[in-house]
């Protein structure tokens, strides 16, 4: 297995703003990114190749990306993996050029979320409709890995809640800097604690945005990236994992960890050549949909050791000024989680960081940069991309 | 000799009464997740259990408050309580006298061979106009007994039926809450004489005194008319009638006499005889003599285990909402969270699944998986398993979250549990206190509803802290 690292660049991208914009289509979504994207790359909208459309809920098939673009009969596919739909987009368009089948791909994620009462479209994930089952909103999932995580570590309710507020806290901090995230406010670990409960344990500030948004990439093969511009990042490796429901079907799965998080890390890592993600990793974008799940992944991406990601948010590691900044753009808690888009906005806050174009937000000296994008509640999917900068 | 081989009654957690209420006495309430299917099957349970299922070859399901109209219930009953495929079924619906009915008629298939064992079930949940008496008065509960020809525990000796078209309280077919005329009509030409009529025709018909009976459990409208009728027959109430139990469980209708006979049968001594009222558009009076077995069979969760097992509702709202009477232009009932109407083909194809809870367990490593799995979770064979029944295992809960956003149950306890024996499945909990739940906490297995959307009752077993120690 030979990989790809280093046989693809990701030469330009965009994000729109991402929030409750009532006033953009999901057309809009993904003409606004696709064309940043395309302008940041310098090239021509008729150089690209083929593409790759991620999203969850807002509509079927590639069309959803040619009849904004007017992609005029090139070949676009929507893919779909739950949350890791972006990633998924980058990832099958990566492959589409390390394979040399193409030359300059599109990538682009979008949701439009808000066009839907309470901003889930559950008629549009089957086939749920075939199976009796006891069917709960996304928080209670994760909800139940806090509790979880909270007796095997025997913290009092007060104790966990206020760990995991920490966790929003240092995001809506990092969001304030973000010019395009849904949330920009300042909170405190009270503002936290004082929110209403929404899934025991966890509170209203412990969950993500339920946003609107686009973003795009354009990939092509790292020579033709060099003809075109100084500036471009690498991707050095991907992994997926998806998981086949063993959080739910065996009785020795101790929820305080996510087995698929593990299992793609360690793909990425082999691909990438990482040998201690803990040190080597410079910035990280991961998918806090929930608080406990960023405390989770810390551990389960070796970014803190096992049992340590209390220790090591105590002590502020990954704060923008930490050791290892998590989330410098805000994450999904305050960029907000249209969910087939935040995949590629995860990316794009990396690309910006390893390019140094972060602004307020930059993190010094990144050169290797993770993005980690769940798709699914526990159990299911889990995809992780390692990126680093040309040079 | 036929007669009852076992018995088990079933009276939901919840009442409702007390100052608060402005009652002076309480009575029992089904969760909103209940209703009479879910209370026969826990009555169903209560009496079939450590028995030889496969035996039952009849279920008669007796109710005026059958969920559907055009369904039948007995049929979800039998499939519930885990019955062969082989059995017939049949509700008898809507009368009060349903239940002594439906035990007559199980007297008759078993006496005439047409069956070796029928189980009976009767459960009612009626509902009284909001704020008027019937409302307070009438109580929600099931009883179920299995009749047969061997090892009888109370042979049925003798009955006496009386049929009589009387308007004293009743429903049409589109009506939620009972009509009723002035209850001195009902008691004085209905109850009064026609349940008399029945009484005496079977002392007559059986030549028997008074005193030839050690127990009167008799259907009676309200506290005082069984015990005036029983003195106006020759009878000594204060010595010979069974309690009704009005004042701590209420009128249940279908299942009324049941409940009380499931109560007299709790504390009979062998030699005992019982005379059965059942009384509703006619009368069945039943004799019933206890026998040498029925120190087998009594029931550990008797009657009064159940009654005495309670929590109030806290508050009048609580019991409108459960019965969906605070927005009744709702078609759905999402009880907890959120749910997908499911589809009637995957309904019917996963039946084992929902009705009985059933898992998978690996033939060749052993691992129990629920939903079951064509290949197994941990060793990866494929088609070798064997289905296992979890509605019956005791659980402990492994996590839980609440969900605060749900609309009648607030908030929802969705609990992991593993069941003893292995296998793990993914629940709600029910009859709950919020207090309580914690990690490691142990539950039992209830059969309820879990939803309602698009005229489908969506049944399914929920977790609940396990009631009886």
């Amino acid at each position: 297995m030979e990989g790809i690292k280093d046989k693809v660049a990701i030469i330009g991208m965009g994000c729109t703003k991402f929030g409750e914009l009532w006033d953009k289509s999901p057309d809009d979504l993904v003409l606004d990114s696709c064309m940043e994207a395309i302008k940041d790359a310098g090239i021509d909208i008729k150089e690209i190749q083929a593409g790759w459309l991620g999203t969850v809920t807002t509509g079927n098939s590639g069309t959803i990306l040619t009849r904004p673009l007017k992609l005029n009969y090139v070949p676009v596919t929507r893919v779909e993996n739950v949350c890791c739909s972006g990633t998924e987009a980058i990832r099958n368009a990566a492959y589409g050029v390390a394979s040399g089948a193409y030359d300059i791909v599109i990538a682009c994620g979008m949701e439009k979320l808000k066009d839907h009462n309470t901003g889930f479209n559950w008629a549009r994930m089957p086939p749920d409709y075939s199976r009796v089952d006891v069917r709960t909103a996304p928080a209670q999932f994760f909800a139940k890995t806090a509790t979880r995580y909270f007796h095997h570590y025997g913290l009092s309710l007060e104790e966990g809640k206020t760990l995991l507020a920490k966790i929003a806290v240092k995001n809506h901090h990092n969001g304030t800097m973000s010019p395009n995230a849904h949330l920009r406010n300042e909170i405190t670990i009270e503002t936290v604690l004082k929110s209403p409960m929404i899934a025991y344990p966890l509170s209203l500030y412990d969950a993500c945005g339920i946003s609107d948004g686009g973003s795009a990439a354009i990939l092509t093969t790292p020579e033709i990236a060099k003809s075109l511009k100084k500036d471009y990042i690498l991707i050095k490796g991907f992994g997926l994992s998806s998981g086949s429901g063993q959080p739910f079907l065996t009785t020795d799965y101790d929820f305080i960890h996510m087995e698929e998080n593990i299992k793609a890390a360690q793909a990425a890592y082999r691909e990438a050549g990482i040998k201690n993600p803990h040190e080597e990793i410079d910035v990280a974008e991961v998918h806090d949909c929930f608080t406990i799940h960023e405390l989770l992944i810390y551990e389960d991406l070796g970014l803190s050791a096992k049992g340590e990601g209390r220790k090591d948010v105590e002590e502020g590691r990954f704060a923008l000024d930490g050791a290892l900044p998590v989330n410098p753009d805000g994450g999904l808690k305050c960029f907000g989680h249209p969910l087939g888009a935040s995949g590629i906005r995860m990316v794009y806050e990396i690309y910006n960081q390893l390019l140094e174009k972060a602004g307020k937000r930059q993190v010094k000296n990144a050169r290797i940069g993770l993005s980690h994008n769940l798709g699914g509640v526990p159990g299911a999917n889990c995809a992780v991309a390692v990126f680093g900068r040309n040079n | 000799m036929v007669g009852i081989t076992s018995y088990g009654s079933y009276i939901p957690l919840w009442r409702m009464g007390g100052k608060a209420m402005g009652m002076k006495t309480d009575r029992a309430v089904a969760c909103f997740d209940e209703d009479s299917i879910t209370m026969a099957v826990a009555a169903g349970e209560n009496c079939l259990k450590g028995s030889d299922r496969t035996l039952i070859d009849k279920v008669f399901f007796a109710s005026t408050t059958f969920p559907y109209k055009e369904k039948q219930g007995a049929a979800v009953v039998a499939a519930a309580c885990d019955l062969p495929q082989g059995v017939g079924t049949a509700d008898i619906a809507n009368s009060l006298k349903g239940g002594t009915s439906a035990l007559l008629s199980a007297f008759d298939s078993v006496a005439a061979k047409s069956a070796k064992k029928v189980m009976v079930a009767a459960a009612d949940t009626r509902m009284g106009l909001p704020m008027e008496q019937h409302e307070r008065t009438f109580g929600d509960g099931a009883a179920a007994f299995v009749i047969g020809d061997t090892d009888v525990a109370a042979e049925i000796e003798a009955s006496y039926s009386v049929s009589c078209d009387i308007l004293d309280i009743w429903r049409t077919q589109d009506d939620k809450f009972v009509r009723f005329w002035e209850a001195r009509f009902g008691l004085t030409e209905g109850y009064n004489k026609i349940a008399a009529q029945a009484v005496a025709g079977l002392m007559k018909k059986c030549n028997l005194q008074p005193s030839d009976f050690s127990k009167l459990v008799f259907y009676t409208p309200d506290p005082k008319s069984s015990a005036g009728l029983a003195k106006r027959l020759g009878f000594d109430p204060n010595t010979q009638l069974q309690n009704p139990m009005l004042e701590v469980l209420g009128n249940t209708g279908a299942s009324f006499a049941l409940i009380q006979l499931a109560a007299a049968l709790d504390e009979a001594k062998p030699g005992d005889r019982i005379l059965l009222l059942g009384y509703g558009d006619g009368a069945d009076a039943i004799s019933i003599k206890v026998t040498e077995q029925i120190d087998k069979i009594r029931n550990k969760n008797g009657v009064k285990a159940y009654l005495d097992s309670k929590k109030m509702i806290p508050a009048y709202t609580t019991y409108l909402l459960w019965r969906g009477l605070l927005n009744p232009e709702h078609e759905k009932i999402y009880y907890s969270g959120y749910q997908e109407n499911t589809a009637v083909p995957a309904l019917y194809r996963e039946r084992s699944r929902i009705l009985t809870l059933c898992g998978s367990k690996c033939k060749v490593c052993g691992t129990v998986q629920f939903p079951p799995q064509r290949v197994c979770i941990k060793c990866g064979s494929v088609d070798q398993y064997d289905e296992v029944k979890l509605s019956d295992k005791k659980a402990t809960v492994f996590t839980y979250s609440m969900d605060y956003m749900s609309m009648v149950d607030q908030p929802c306890v969705l609990p992991i549990v593993d069941f003893e024996g292995g296998g793990r499945a993914e629940v709600y909990m029910t009859d709950k206190d919020v207090k309580e739940v914690k990690v490691g906490m142990e539950v039992e297995m209830t059969f309820r509803k879990i939803f309602f959307d698009e005229g489908i009752y969506h049944y399914y077993w929920k977790a609940m802290p396990v009631r009886f120690l």
